[in-house]
């Protein structure tokens, strides 16, 4: 199994997230992250997608999206051809005996504390999956009280873009 | 363009489906499309409607009206049940990649998500058995919408199309202005440079072999490809739905192969070293275990859809692009050979299949198709329902034309036959065959009252053995003789049915009956049912087992 990141520019309009997700339910595969959003031009929404598969699926896959008259262009990202990004929201419990080591993980991490109450502070993290999955970790120590993350978005290095990726 | 006019939703759909060459139409009245219907009463004379028993029936009708002209069928029905009952029709051709437009009523926008009577979420429930499919959200979008219905779908790999028209956009005004009808996506060549590789690879070849499929026949690519196999001296051999692109009788052609295809064809695939392969997409009831498949071969995959390139089998040479086009750039860089020696291995196969022929006399499965052979003209359509009497007919059945043969390949729909031939009879304008079996005519029977009123010529020739042949056979075969479930003791006199309905028919006891009324069949104007009864253990042979490879054919059971 490998670990995969597709982005998919699509039709804006309604319905199209339910027939590129479907294509992902009919082969099985479990989506891992999934991020859509209006993109530079208001005719097309952009879909990243993360999810585990073998190779042969996974080009199968693509070659299916890329039946569907509302997807325009895919592209598949490498670690070392892109640029990635996910947002991390963790509530963390505020308690005087953890408050300061906590405090002090998050600015090492260049978190940014965007909440704070009487019991309780929300932290902001904006970074790769692994550099968010190493402060949930550090976190774990202390008491967490809710987490909201993302999922990751990413665009390829350099001035090339996924409209200019053509089909086959 | 023509001159614009104020028109209902309900018109302009009428209008653009006339706009667009349509001349019948298939389908079923109901509250959410009856503004529809109003249209159709008004526009009688430009577009024929045709009343089914059944919305399935209408769904199946307008695929065998594509299925034997390459035009688009067109079907219509209400909201609701009316929606949910064309699903199977869709998802039959979507399978066989038959270009269809299904039309549905649904409640008005303003109920809709509300559960209201007979709303279903269709584009949902289609999702996955169509190309693309439509909801139109106002009056303005439902001409254009229905234009690109037909483009998509005609264009690259055909197939079903849904558009979902809310009552109330049926019933708003908008301009319209007629359009000339709109054509395919034009269709492209593979790659040149994949071409002169793939030429390369195939003058190597000393055993070629051709398997083709009902690609070959969506791409008109038959002239084409038999000049490839007269240039490489290959042999050639389909999948069932390849069935009717060559005539029958062309000395290269082996038939179909797979599970229950011919000996020889399914043997010179395994032996070949090349497998030229047009339009399809290695089913396992094609290629038997694939991971045994034609371990010797090396293979040039031609498909328009680039998703079938090497997607059950691995391919050396996979090209995407229209077979006609791409067999034209190919044609010229090949060299022209012979290969003798390959030619005799496969006239030796030919005689062992020639030996294990069922030479039986008296009413067999073989001889009763034997007998139809004699009275089909060039342009007879023959559908199938699904089944022992379907292998029957793709083993023996003889063909001179292409788009002759309507039969589910890829879903396996009982029930699709009879709806099938009343559409074949619409697009070929004579006589269709409906052979069936007593499972799957009790599926679909009641669209004789379609065939009835219409009087369409549909000769039907039922298999009676009282059980569901082909399950029975693997229950024979693979499960101790536990017949389950498939021996049908129904008691139903198929004829006195036929006459209840309105049609005539007769049951033949012996060959000469049977040519006698094959004889009285083809000259009534409406359908007629003969019936033949035949032994419950009747099987079809050769038989591939499942998971088996070619090695494993049974040829012969019993002895």
């Amino acid at each position: 199994m490998n670990r995969y990141t597709v982005a998919v520019l699509v039709r804006n309009q309604f319905g199209v997230l339910n027939r590129v997700t479907s294509m992902f339910r009919r082969r099985q595969f479990n989506i891992s992250a999934l991020t859509v959003s209006e993109t530079e031009s208001s005719e097309y929404s952009r879909i990243t997608v993360i999810f585990d598969g073998d190779e042969l699926n996974k080009q199968q896959l693509i070659n299916q999206l890329y039946k569907l008259p509302d997807v325009y262009s895919i592209k598949e990202f490498g670690a070392d051809d892109s640029v990635s990004c996910e947002l991390l929201l963790i509530k963390m419990e505020n308690n005087p005996a953890t408050r300061e080591d906590i405090r002090a993980a998050a600015e090492a991490f260049n978190a940014k504390t965007v909440d704070y109450a009487k019991e309780s502070i929300v932290f902001r993290l904006a970074d790769d999956s692994r550099r968010i999955d190493d402060f949930i970790n550090l976190m774990r120590d202390y008491t967490i009280l809710e987490i909201c993350r993302t999922g990751s978005v990413s665009l390829e290095k350099g001035s090339s873009t996924i409209r200019k990726v053509t089909n086959l | 363009m023509g001159e614009t006019m104020y028109l209902s939703g309900a018109d302009i759909l009428v209008r653009t489906l006339i706009e667009q060459g349509c001349d019948v139409v298939f389908g079923y009245p109901g509250g959410q499309i009856i503004n529809v219907y109003d249209s159709l009463y008004k526009y009688q004379d430009e577009i024929t409607h045709i009343l089914t028993a059944h919305e399935q029936g209408a769904a199946h009708a307008a695929d065998g009206y594509a299925r034997t002209t390459g035009r688009v069928g067109v079907v219509l029905s209400t909201s609701g049940p009316g929606a949910t009952n064309l699903v199977t029709g869709i998802a039959t051709a979507h399978l066989d990649s038959i270009p269809l437009v299904a039309i549905c009523g649904n409640v008005p926008t303003t109920q809709i998500g509300t559960d209201s009577f007979q709303e279903i979420d269709i584009t949902g429930v289609t999702l996955p058995i169509t190309k693309h499919n439509y909801f139109v959200g106002s009056v303005e979008q439902l001409a254009d919408t229905v234009r690109e219905a037909f483009v998509l779908a005609q264009s690259g790999r055909p197939g079903p199309v849904l558009v979902d028209i809310p009552k109330d956009v049926q019933i708003a005004m908008c301009e319209y202005t007629p359009m000339a009808p709109v054509k395919a996506e034009p269709k492209q060549a593979a790659k040149e440079l994949r071409i002169r590789e793939a030429a390369e690879c195939i003058d190597l070849a000393e055993r070629p072999y051709i398997y083709f499929g009902g690609g070959v026949l969506s791409g008109n690519a038959e002239e084409e490809m038999l000049a490839l196999a007269e240039k490489i001296d290959a042999v050639i051999g389909c999948s069932m739905m390849g069935l009717s692109a060559i005539p029958t009788d062309h000395p290269r052609f082996l038939g179909m192969q797979g599970m229950h295809g011919h000996y020889a064809s399914s043997m010179a695939m395994h032996h070949a070293d090349l497998i030229i392969s047009l339009g399809v997409r290695f089913n396992d009831r094609a290629t038997g275990n694939r991971f045994k498949f034609a371990p010797r071969a090396k293979i040039v995959q031609i498909d328009i859809d680039g998703s079938e390139l090497s997607k059950n089998i691995n391919a050396v040479h996979g090209m995407r692009g229209d077979i006609k086009l791409t067999l034209q750039q190919l044609l010229p860089l090949i060299k022209q050979v012979e290969h003798p020696e390959w030619q005799q291995k496969v006239a030796d196969l030919r005689k062992i299949e020639e030996e294990a022929t069922d030479r039986r006399t008296g009413i067999t499965p073989r001889n009763a198709i034997m007998a139809l052979n004699r009275h089909l003209g060039p342009d007879t359509a023959v559908a199938t329902d699904v089944g022992q009497h379907q292998m029957w007919s793709a083993q023996n059945l003889f063909w001179c034309k292409p788009r002759r043969f309507v039969s589910s390949g890829g879903l396996g729909t009982m029930g699709f036959g009879l709806g099938a031939a009343i559409g074949a009879a619409f697009g070929t304008k004579e006589h269709s065959v409906l052979v069936t079996g007593d499972g799957s005519f009790g599926m679909c029977l009641n669209e004789l009252a379609t065939a009835v009123r219409y009087g369409v010529p549909v000769v039907i020739l039922l298999f009676n053995n009282g059980v569901l042949g082909m399950v029975r056979q693997w229950q024979t075969l693979f499960f101790d003789r536990h017949y389950s479930n498939t021996i049908l003791d129904r008691k139903t006199d198929f004829i006195a049915l036929a006459r209840a309905f309105g049609a005539d028919g007769e049951r033949i006891s012996s060959m000469d009956e049977l040519e006698a009324a094959l004889e009285k069949a083809f000259s009534v104007n409406g359908p007629y049912v003969i019936e033949c009864p035949i032994e419950k253990d009747e099987f079809v042979l050769p038989m591939l087992p499942p998971g088996g490879s070619m090695d494993d054919i049974i040829l012969k059971v019993g002895d």
